[in-house]
């Protein structure tokens, strides 16, 4: 199988694999229990890995909290903030165009009083700072917006978007999960007082995830307990995973020089032979700010998930903004919602049913991209004999 | 192989598909559905003197589900008269792909509707009125 799902999650790097397993068999004290080996090795290999984390981002380790997904981080970062917050504002302003982890947490915040703002993005996906700055109110008490998106691959002018709200003295999170191992994260450049990441989107285990708070940054957990992590997150530490997510990000930090640039080659490749090969598939997306390897497209005439199986039966992994596969294992067909952003970048719903994602990680090759230009084709033009729509143009 | 959402007869439809394609001299032919919504669904009827179904085929723009779904209605509907057309339901779709997910069981439904826009559309071109398959769809539903 070639695996081109990788915003969906990456292959585990095998050093970091390694480092983990001591901790399944050897250390697997509670990191809590200071006063034997065993609980203190679990402990001192949990802050290293905090420190690599740290460093990864340029942050100070003091400013990282260990999650247990992105979808966590967000959520602490929202309400943990706003539960906290000084700031009485009840004003949110985020993008049309985040996750569902953002997306939802905000929209049900609408209970409590708070008053949303979606941005819009233009067709390639780009939120105008311009436009936040126009949006700000002196009751904003909140920004969230994605640093790059896993569905269209574009990146924000992140570090812009920060500087107006840094400006205006209001507090900036960002959606970093689709971006980290991918895009060199600075949070001091970003301007931002929050910014999450996940271990699984760069080469690490599932499981282990990281909010980043600002020093000075006032934030409550969701959780109540212990007084884990600085009681940000009370509930035992999932220590091999957090020891996977240092190795992965000290390896991203030292080889993403590496990598990247490789990435950008063969999406380059992908992107101009799927370009040459009809002229009724579309690109979304922004072509120069967008995560690379990462490449999102549809096709008239041919509904995404059936493009999505016949890609799968053939042997590739990739991923559908399709309605109809998005949530296949919902009850009802209310649950299949149109994904929100492909309308958010203006992709006509009258005769896009889905689009397709290949996003690329280091472990894909050359060969790889060669034998995806080779089955598309005949891919394609078999969906659209099938399709009653393909004739009448 | 880790099973996936669909069962091996959708899956086998969906790789396979029976009577793909048009009746350049179809009698009766349906379309339903919308890009909008994912789905659009054609079926080319060729009914003979006697009211038998001598052929069919489709077209389908859709999901696995959708395809799969019009693929095995066409199958059971070769040989048949017109009223046993009428009373091929969704749910005789769903058994004979042994199930749909929950969220896909409107796939079939539009074949259904398919069935019955494409009927309606033999008796327009045979100069009846189409409204006599709402009356014989109602009556089999009334007695079942």
């Amino acid at each position: 199988m070639i695996y081109l799902d990788n915003v969906a999650g990456t292959k585990p790097d095998a050093r970091v694999v390694e480092k983990m397993l001591p901790f399944y068999t050897e250390h697997y004290g509670n990191p809590s229990a200071h006063f034997y080996p065993i609980g203190r090795e679990a402990f001192e290999a949990m802050e290293a890995a905090r420190g690599e984390v740290a460093s990864f981002i340029n942050a100070k380790a003091e400013e990282i909290v260990f999650t247990s997904c992105g979808t966590e981080s967000n959520n602490l970062a929202i309400k943990g903030f706003l539960k906290n917050s000084k700031n009485t504002g009840k004003h949110i302003i985020i993008s049309e165009i985040e996750h569902f982890s953002v997306d939802s947490t905000v929209t049900k915040l609408i209970n409590d009083g708070y008053e949303i703002t979606k941005l819009r993005v233009d067709d390639s996906g780009l939120v105008n700072p311009d436009d936040l700055k126009k949006a700000l109110r002196k009751d904003t008490a909140l920004v969230s917006i994605q640093h790059t998106n896993p569905e269209i691959g574009t990146m924000q002018y992140t570090d812009q978007l920060g500087a107006v709200c840094r400006e205006a003295g209001v507090a900036f999170h960002v959606d970093a999960v689709a971006a980290a191992g991918f895009s060199e994260l600075d949070v001091k450049a970003l301007n931002c007082d929050m910014l999450s990441i996940a271990s699984q989107n760069f080469y690490g285990p599932k499981g282990a995830a990281a909010l980043y708070i600002r020093e000075g940054v006032k934030v409550s957990g969701l959780m109540d307990g212990g007084h884990q992590e600085r009681g940000y997150r009370s509930g035992t530490e999932n220590v091999p995973a957090i020891v996977g997510m240092g190795e992965a990000a000290r390896i991203a930090k030292a080889e993403m020089g590496v990598w990247v640039p490789e990435l950008v080659r063969l999406q380059k490749q992908l992107w101009d032979g799927l370009g040459g090969m009809f002229d009724f598939l579309h690109f979304t997306g922004n072509k120069d700010r967008r995560r690379p390897g990462h490449v999102s497209f549809w096709i008239e005439y041919i509904e995404g998930e059936s493009l999505l199986m016949w890609l799968s039966l053939k042997g590739f992994a990739c991923a559908s903004g399709s309605a109809c596969s998005s949530n296949i294992l919902a009850e009802d067909e209310e649950d299949l919602a149109a994904s929100y952003v492909l309308t958010a970048v203006g992709v006509p719903s009258d005769i896009c049913a889905g689009s397709l994602g290949m996003s690329m990680s280091k472990y894909n090759t050359q060969d790889d991209i060669d034998n995806v230009l080779k089955v598309m084709p005949e891919t394609v033009q078999r969906l659209c004999e099938m399709s009653p729509m393909y004739n009448r143009k | 192989m880790a099973k996936g959402p669909y069962s091996d007869k959708v899956m086998d439809h969906f790789m396979n598909p029976r009577n793909m394609g048009e009746i350049t001299d179809a009698n009766g032919i349906g379309e339903v559905g919308n890009p909008a919504c994912g789905d659009v669904m054609k079926i080319f009827l060729k009914i003979n003197d006697d009211q038998i179904c001598e052929d069919v085929k489709f077209k389908t723009f859709g999901c696995g589900a959708a395809i799969a779904s019009s693929s095995m209605a066409t199958e059971l509907m070769i040989g048949k008269r017109v009223d046993e057309l009428l009373a091929l339901t969704n749910q005789a779709i769903v058994d004979a792909l042994d199930g749909l997910p929950p969220a896909k069981i409107h796939c079939s439904v539009m074949a259904e509707e398919a069935i019955e826009e494409a009927l309606k559309n033999y008796f327009k071109s045979k100069g009846q009125d189409p409204a006599v398959v709402d009356e014989m769809k109602a009556k089999i539903k009334k007695e079942n």
